[in-house]
């Protein structure tokens, strides 16, 4: 009883009313902007707005130091041969020429969150354009020698805060066969670090837990320079140009494409709706962009450049590859924008793709003419905010703080430098 | 992704299941087996298949019999592997049983081999492309909303017209890129010698709002009166926007004119009158030598005449781009029909669109530098084009990039103008008399013999022009004598000998 005539009480009573008078109204009005903020936040979602993941910004969230290897594991490659420039394996280069100039990256490499190991394994080309993959793991294991013996940061945790970039059909496992490189499996010197590659198929050999899933390189001044203006009406309802059979690897059908795309041709070419064929027109872009469906079927491998183009030039991705990973699938909605059709419903392909509503494709349309998401799936030179540079950066961010346990103890190894296909063992 | 021809050694993914076969059977046993392979190897370079294969799976797998009952009835859903879509030799093989199962992989998708599943009647439902082409037009009509132009203006279209033999290959043609025009159109079509069935039977195919005006005087026969006639016309219509009070933008659509339909977007920019580029082909019907000769000689000059606005760097308007008959000067065409090319006067109606409200008597906004209709015309004016119905023709808009695009063509391609033609190109009742023309072979009839009648080089090329119509009547009329006693033959053979003298 006593502290009720406890003068301060007596203020703080008043105050306690005085601040709940006036405060009130202030936190509602709080929270109602924030919810008419939230409101137009998400109307702009249903506009287009693919989500905030998009729009997150690397810079401040990691540090990442380059490892200077001698210019023989990089810049010597693209100098002898400068079509690595071009094919859609270039991530690698254009990720160290990004980084190198990047404000993520520290010369400091005490301060380093992550550690890039410039090399570029996917540029040895034959002599039409496709990359060997040979010589890739001696090229890996080479640079890892050099930066193990010249930094003691790769020794620290045996690579643990090391990424790479391996952008081939298979990623580490540095084969273009299928079995092969389910046989080879994942590169055993780069079990422990990140790896960021194109190729992602659940429960595959060649994905391991942690491994980034990237979109393939497309030449992003290639593909401005066929630009059409957007009210070209589109009047092709399905568009594919790409292989249908592989003659030379597979000239009996049914191992390509797990017989995908053989069961596509033989069921569609007569079908007035569907444009396909192997035959590649000097106006494929254009194509697309006057299509409404772009089919995006696999290949030897699952992935490939077509969706990038697809999402560029706002057709809608019809993926047929079964237990596809599709890049940055924590920042792209690939469900709302792409249609995703089981490899056995191919031959239901046409009933499927006329019995989606209108209004389902206008909302798929719509969201793919967001510039946030073409933005995120390119490479874009000189780099922009929300590229495919920051979204591979984001997901490298969201994987800090590394846990304490990938510090080594000194003298403990974990890595098996023996480890692999003897040819792999040789020097490069 | 992609493979390189031949590059790595072993590319055969199950050549494991034959070893794995092999060593699962017994070494006292593996001579005869070996034996019997060797054997059916023969048979395989024999028959031109892999018969071994097929045979082990079938004999030597009693566990797997129960995968073939199981997959009999995937058999008519999985066809043979493409040996039909591949253009190389390898022969038709019977269906392969299903795949050996793949190597391990954890994932329920494998590497190996799988069927191709191929619908039994892998042919488009016609229910589906119906769907499609509704799906694709509430599409494009949504793209036209986001990034077309916004606020379209309906569009009135003034055709003038006659019936001829023609007609109806150009008025079909306007129909049908009108009916493409995606703004709400009303199509002013006026008739020379009055309303005729010929084109209203034209019009009623369309399912355009179509007014359908009377002209009560027939078109004359020289090109020269034709295009003044037109342009009576033409004001005829005008006359009926400005009564009506239509709203809209007006194209002058002559029936001959082929146009794009990047016109009829390119025209909602137009404030008050805008003018545009038409590309000319004139040149001459007839396929003779005097016109490769015109043809030669208009190549040399220029790729393609063009009428049209000029600007200046600016963009502004300065001056027209008119059409030179200077070449043309002495094989121009005088009456319809004539063989020689068809000249357009200096400046077609057809560069030009206005907007509807410049016709109208009273019009918010209406510049002063627009003669008002009533005045055009009337005490005998020639109205050339529709400069005339301005005071001040440099307020003219320029279209399509300033004139740089050609958005139409000017045509004209006539038959002679007393040439006959079925009315409404319906032939009731059917003939009587069929004579197939040369080139169809009849189906029995005797090998025929061109040119047994010709007597000497120099009347070569007459003969073998009127006897190509009198050959085959009197091959067949032969022929008819023979098969048909009706009073047919008797006709045809009265025809042919008349023909003859």
């Amino acid at each position: 009883m006593l502290w009720r005539s406890f003068p301060p009480y007596q203020i703080m009573k008043k105050g306690i009313w005085f601040f709940s008078i006036v405060l009130c109204p202030y936190l509602l009005l709080q929270q109602t902007n924030g919810q008419t903020l939230e409101q137009s936040h998400q109307i702009g979602n249903i506009e287009g707005n693919v989500g905030d993941v998009l729009e997150d910004d690397p810079v401040g969230s990691l540090k990442v130091f380059v490892y200077e290897l001698p210019s023989k594991y990089n810049e010597d490659l693209v100098e002898k041969d400068p079509r690595c420039l071009t094919h859609m394996f270039a991530a690698e280069i254009f990720m160290h020429r990004f980084l190198l100039s990047s404000p993520v990256r520290t010369l400091d490499p005490e301060k380093a969150d992550w550690f890039y190991v410039p090399v570029y394994s996917t540029c040895h080309l034959t002599k039409s354009g496709l990359p060997l993959p040979f010589r890739s793991p001696q090229m890996v294991r080479s640079a890892i020698q050099q930066i193990a013996s010249n930094w003691p940061y790769w020794n620290r945790t045996e690579g643990a805060d090391h990424f790479f970039v391996v952008p081939h059909d298979f990623g580490a496992c540095f084969h273009y066969q299928e079995e092969i490189a389910i046989k080879r499996g994942i590169m055993p010197l780069l079990q422990r670090a990140t790896l960021i590659q194109t190729f992602g198929q659940k429960n595959h050999v060649c994905l391991k837990e942690g491994s980034i899933v990237i979109t393939p390189y497309a030449s992003p001044q290639r593909m401005q320079a066929h630009l059409l203006p957007p009210y070209i009406p589109r009047t092709i309802f399905v568009y594919f140009r790409g292989l249908l059979h592989d003659g030379i690897n597979d000239p009996e059908g049914c191992h390509y494409a797990r017989g995908a795309r053989a069961s596509l041709w033989l069921n569609f070419k007569n079908n007035p709706l569907f444009d396909i064929s192997t035959y590649h027109p000097t106006t494929y872009y254009e194509d697309m962009q006057r299509a409404v469906f772009c089919l995006c079927p696999l290949g030897w491998a699952p992935w490939s450049p077509r969706l990038v183009e697809a999402v560029i030039f706002g057709c809608i991705p019809v993926i047929i590859a079964d237990d596809i990973v599709l890049p940055f699938a924590d920042a792209i909605p690939w469900e709302d924008i792409a249609v995703f059709v089981a490899e056995n419903n191919v031959p239901k392909l046409d009933t499927i793709l006329t019995s989606m509503p209108t209004e389902v494709i206008l909302r798929k349309q719509k969201l793919l003419a967001n510039p946030l998401t073409k933005q995120a799936v390119t490479f874009s030179e000189p780099a922009q905010p929300g590229d495919a540079f920051h979204q591979l950066l984001n997901g490298l961010a969201r994987k800090l703080p590394h846990d304490g346990s990938i510090y080594l103890k000194p003298g403990e190894k974990i890595l098996n430098w023996t480890a692999g296909p003897v040819e792999d063992l040789n020097p490069w | 992704m992609k493979q390189m021809a031949g590059q790595h050694p072993n590319r055969r993914p199950y050549s494991a299941a034959v070893p794995g076969e092999a060593a699962a059977l017994r070494p006292p046993s593996f001579l005869f087996w070996s034996a019997v392979h060797v054997l059916c190897c023969l048979v395989s370079a024999a028959l031109g298949f892999r018969f071994s294969r097929l045979l082990f799976l079938l004999l030597f797998s009693p566990a797997s019999h129960h995968h073939h009952l199981h997959h009999d009835h995937h058999l008519h859903l999985l066809r043979q592997p493409p040996a039909a879509v591949i253009p190389s030799p390898p022969p038709p093989r019977p269906d392969l049983p299903p795949p050996p199962p793949p190597p391990a992989v954890a994932g329920r998708v494998g590497v190996g081999r799988h069927g191709i599943r191929v619908r039994p009647w892998p042919h488009p439902d016609p229910a589906e492309v119906a769907r499609a082409h509704e799906i694709l037009v509430r599409l494009q009509q949504e793209q036209r909303l986001r990034y077309g132009v916004k606020d379209p203006r309906p569009v009135i279209v003034v055709t003038p017209t006659y019936a001829r033999t023609f007609q109806a290959l150009h008025l079909t043609g306007l129909l049908h890129s009108l009916m493409l025009v995606p703004y709400p159109l009303t199509w002013l079509v006026v008739e020379a010698g009055g309303v005729s069935n010929e084109t209203a039977s034209l019009l009623a195919r369309s399912s355009l709002p179509v007014v359908h005006l009377p002209f009560h005087e027939d078109m004359p026969v020289l090109w020269n009166d034709r295009h003044r006639f037109e342009a009576r016309m033409r004001l005829r219509a005008l006359r009926v926007i400005r009564e009506r009070r239509l709203d809209g933008i007006v194209v002058f659509a002559d029936d001959s004119n082929v146009h794009t339909m990047e016109l009829f977007d390119e025209i909602q920019k137009v404030q008050w009158m805008g003018a545009l580029s038409v590309g000319i082909l004139a040149h001459s019907a007839a396929p003779d030598a005097t016109a490769k000769r015109q043809q030669r000689a208009s190549e040399e000059t220029s790729p393609l005449p063009i009428q049209g606005p000029a600007c200046n760097s600016a963009g502004q308007l300065i001056g027209w781009h008119t059409f030179n008959s200077l070449p043309y000067a002495k094989k121009a065409a005088t009456f319809v029909g004539d063989g020689v090319t068809v000249l357009p006067t200096k400046l077609e109606w057809a560069g030009f669109v206005l907007n509807s409200r410049l016709l109208w008597k009273e019009a918010e906004g209406k510049p002063n530098w627009a003669r008002d209709l009533d005045e055009v015309g009337i005490s005998g004016e020639e109205i050339e084009s529709p400069l005339d119905l301005l005071k001040d023709a440099s307020s003219v808009e320029p279209l399509g990039i300033c004139g740089k695009k050609v958005l139409l063509w000017w045509l004209r391609a006539e038959a002679r103008y007393d040439s006959k033609f079925p009315t409404r190109w319906v032939i009731d009742p059917p003939l009587e008399i069929v004579v197939p023309a040369k080139r169809t072979p009849w189906p029995d009839a005797p090998p025929d013999l061109p040119y047994q009648r010709i007597e000497y080089e120099g009347s070569h090329v007459e003969k073998r022009v009127s006897k190509k119509v009198r050959s085959s009547r009197s091959k067949r009329s032969s022929h008819n004598k023979k098969k048909h006693e009706t009073h047919v033959d008797t006709q045809v053979s009265d025809m042919s000998s008349a023909q003859e003298k």
